[in-house]
């Protein structure tokens, strides 16, 4: 396959990203040719969960993943919601949603400074003028910025620790609610720590109001707002992005889904669940299906529905060159993440970004940004409706017989719990992750998931091993591999 | 010694939630804590620079011996799947299974730890059939012997030092590295499972904020209850070795202080309980598990000698999820 002069690589280990991660490509007159995405590592969840008892599900989906460990309680909750037909008590469902948004922040918190703004105090960068103040602040373990950080995300943190007992790995979130309620002196604790980070978001990553930055209607208040915060860690990410042009890297699709996003007492959620795809719609959650025709597992002869997909290790199946499995949205390759969730809300920064450069390097990480913006100040709010004395959690009966699903965002995409119960114990237990979604392989059709496309047409150097624009790509989905494979 | 302890981390099959937890390292933080205590971290997946050929160069000059190492650290237990290929984790970009690096990296670091219950024991990827042949670094569950047999002991003559719990709490990362950065961790200081006395020294139970309701046996009945967990909702926090209520977790935190059953996640096996986990099981109405070193005959006597003496107070909060009863302030009443 590929032109005569084509060459194949094989990258990996990527770290800063969560987990093994592997991706060889084809390279063909200086560019990426082809891309093949492996996740290297299988667990066996999916097999472990059959047979037991469905609340266990609780205990053990979370420790698929260390970094989106709520986002896994919460999926697990929902379908077991969905199973018992119970809804959530108002104060549970306030205190699911600090707890998630939480994590999720702090995922985000994570990704700008430890993951992804690293690469840029790499040598390769050295003949740049911006970098040695670049190396100064964010090189990894050394920059000035890990140090302002970490205090910063542990002490966010401390909401976990008040709500849910600790992070990650928390048993506090239920069907019905939540396991902690809270007394009113612990409320005074938690808006305290909310405006600490808003603080230090404000006057470390943006230099600027939080309503300020959530407010950007479009590209260009977005440049001029670049230029009048040159100096905050956000404007020097926006500076970065200008001069190595990161809006022209990884675009993949262009189609985004979400499930949409902390949900309220009218059903509604703050961020909607749709798709858009050239336009926006209501997401059909029968539509998506799994397609194994490129992964090390028994082959099934149709793409599946999660209620009735399977998980049956195979190293040698033939085709096979990633545990992961291939999710599809009626049949075509979708991207999650916080760009998409923001793009199928309609923020209009977003929607203008998308429109005039697609998904790319410096839209992805533009949309995580923005979320912590959009985000933090709606925390101060589920806070302040908390209602000492009223109930945080509900209770039901769990049903010998039934099936439900759990669908989520974590912050780095949507995440699907498909959960079928016979005589009291788990019969299937299907998950389909963020990344499953983003760095799925190639399906039957041959086409190449998000991230396989988000590589292709990069230029890079001669054997490809010292492109940083493949290092910056791969890292702007905010991948979590354990999640992927799991 | 101005060399710095150097410190190469690993993770194989987990889910990177030791290091996220780690993370969490508070007063000083955790780059600013191992600095002061004279560590380096070599590598780490999520926290390091270097990827592809400069991190595989990095092991194979350790494997050589051209480069020392004073402690690898493993997270996430070892792969040996499907049929003992090892082939359920490749190690991205080496074509080879990461339970031979693992292997071939513990020969040569002067110690060797498993951090968290997976790398210790096996952990999570072992509960039910263990599809992935999941095993700890010396142990298989509770049996000595993982992919290392179970008389190994590394270059610095120790075998592997477990420091167990899922998650870790990052203290006991960072104190354990501390005392083998300063040369006070002999084999003393690990307890029968070769964990750190410095946390498994102490019970779960110990600084329990529910120890009223202990110990006059006011048994919450469903989630969100303030009551005792143990008697109902399989909570092991009497058994457990760990001081997760001395030193909590994420400010003021714990599993049970957020409302929720300890599982024993610092022990093998805790992974398989044999009942649900939040479920106590029970013989005749009386919870099988005993607290640790507590004579059953005693125990039973006790507790029902308690719960004829339990406060109506404690009865009435046990089974709610906020004080519905304060404590009474008359000094010259007494309970009723």
């Amino acid at each position: 396959m590929g032109a005569p002069d084509a060459k194949r690589r094989v990258i990996g280990p990527f770290n800063r990203v969560e987990g093994d991660l592997e991706v060889e490509i084809e390279i063909a007159d200086g560019r990426i040719a082809g891309a093949w995405v492996n996740s290297p590592l299988y667990r066996g969840f999916e097999q472990i969960l059959v047979g037991k008892d469905p609340r266990d599900a609780l205990t053990i989906t979370p420790r698929i993943c260390g970094i989106c460990s709520v986002s896994q309680s919460v999926a697990a909750a929902t379908a077991l919601a969905d199973v018992q037909g119970i809804d959530m008590a108002p104060n549970g469902r306030l205190a699911t949603n600090l707890i998630l948004a939480c994590e999720n922040m702090a995922d985000h918190l994570s990704h700008f400074y430890l993951f992804f703004m690293p690469d840029f105090a790499r040598d390769g960068y050295r003949r740049h003028a911006w970098h040695a103040a670049t190396a100064a602040r964010f090189a990894a373990q050394t920059g000035s910025a890990s140090r302002d950080m970490l205090p910063a995300r542990a002490d966010f943190l401390h909401i976990t620790g008040l709500l849910a007992g600790k992070w990650p790995h928390s048993l506090a979130l239920q069907p019905g609610g939540t396991t902690r309620a809270v007394e009113p002196r612990e409320r005074l604790r938690l808006q305290a720590i909310i405006r600490g980070f808003r603080r230090f978001l404000e006057q470390t990553l943006f230099d600027d109001t939080l309503e300020a930055v959530a407010a950007l209607a479009d590209g260009d208040a977005l440049d001029a707002w670049a230029a009048a915060h040159a100096a905050s860690d956000f404007g020097r990410f926006l500076a970065l992005a200008d001069a190595l042009q990161l809006a022209t890297l990884g675009r993949a699709g262009d189609r985004f889904l979400s499930y949409g996003a902390y949900a309220g007492d009218d059903g509604q959620r703050l961020f909607a669940a749709g798709t858009w795809d050239d336009g926006s719609a209501a997401l059909q959650p029968q539509a998506i299906t799994e397609d194994i025709s490129h992964s090390w597992l028994h082959a099934q002869r149709e793409p599946r529905h999660p209620y009735q997909g399977s998980t049956l290790p195979d190293a040698d199946a033939p085709g096979g060159y990633s545990w992961c499995k291939a999710p599809r949205y009626a049949g075509r390759v979708f991207e999650v993440g916080a760009l998409a969730r923001q793009q199928v809300d309609g923020h209009a920064l977003i929607r203008d970004l998308v429109a005039t450069h697609g998904g790319n390097v410096r839209n992805r990480v533009v949309a995580r940004v923005l979320e912590l913006a959009r985000v933090v100040p709606v925390m101060e709010q589920w806070v302040g409706r908390l209602r000492s004395g009223e109930p945080f959690c509900l209770h039901g009966e769990l049903p010998d017989e039934g099936q439900g699903a759990g669908m989520v965002e974590a912050a780095r995409g949507s995440l699907g719990h498909w959960l079928q119960v016979r005589n009291g114990r788990i019969l299937n237990y299907q998950i389909v992750a963020p990344t499953t979604w983003n760095f799925s392989p190639r399906d039957a059709q041959a086409t190449p998931g998000a991230l396989e496309q988000a590589l292709q047409g990069t230029q890079v150097d001669e054997n490809g091993k010292d492109t940083l624009a493949i290092q910056h790509i791969v890292r702007s989905f905010d991948p979590c591999m354990v999640c992927t494979v799991h | 010694m101005s060399e710095r302890f150097s410190v190469l981390w690993l993770q194989s099959g987990g889910c990177g939630g030791c290091s996220m937890s780690l993370l969490n390292a508070e007063s000083p933080d955790l780059y600013t804590t191992l600095e002061l205590a004279g560590i380096e971290l070599l590598w780490h997946p999520s926290l390091s620079e270097a990827s592809n050929d400069d991190f595989i160069a990095l092991l194979d000059r350790i494997r050589r011996g051209e480069q020392a190492l004073d402690a690898l650290c493993l997270e996430g237990s070892v792969m040996r799947g499907p049929n003992g290929s090892g082939r359920f984790h490749m190690l991205a970009g080496t074509g080879r299974p990461m339970m031979e690096w693992i292997r071939d990296l513990a020969e040569k670091a002067r110690y060797t730890l498993a951090i968290g219950t997976c790398a210790a024991y096996g952990g999570i990827p072992m509960a039910s059939e263990n599809p992935g042949e999941a095993c700890g670094l010396q142990y298989e569950g509770g049996n000595a012997g993982g992919l290392l047999n179970a008389r190994w002991l590394s270059p610095g003559g120790l075998p592997v030092v477990n420091v167990a719990g899922c998650p870790t709490h990052p203290d006991w990362v960072t104190d354990t590295l501390m005392q083998l950065a300063m040369g006070e961790l002999s084999e003393a200081e690990l307890d029968e499972l070769r964990r750190p006395r410095s946390y498994t020294n102490h019970l779960v139970h110990h600084g329990c904020t529910r120890n009223e309701f202990y110990e006059f046996k006011a048994s919450a009945e469903q989630a969100s209850d303030q009551g005792c967990m143990m008697e109902h909702l399989g909570c092991l926090g009497t058994q457990a070795h760990a001081d997760c209520n001395r030193r909590p977790w994420n400010g003021e935190g714990s599993c049970i202080r957020g409302g929720f059953a300890c599982i024993n996640c610092t022990a093998p096996a805790f992974e398989e309980p044999g009942h649900p986990f939040t479920e106590t099981p029970k013989i005749a109405g009386i919870p099988i598990g005993l607290p640790t070193d507590m004579p059953k005959a005693w125990f039973v006597a006790l507790a029902s000698l308690s719960k004829a003496a339990t406060p109506q107070r404690l009865r009435d909060n046990a089974v709610a999820d906020h004080i519905v009863v304060p404590p009474n302030t008359d000094r010259r009443k007494g309970g009723k």
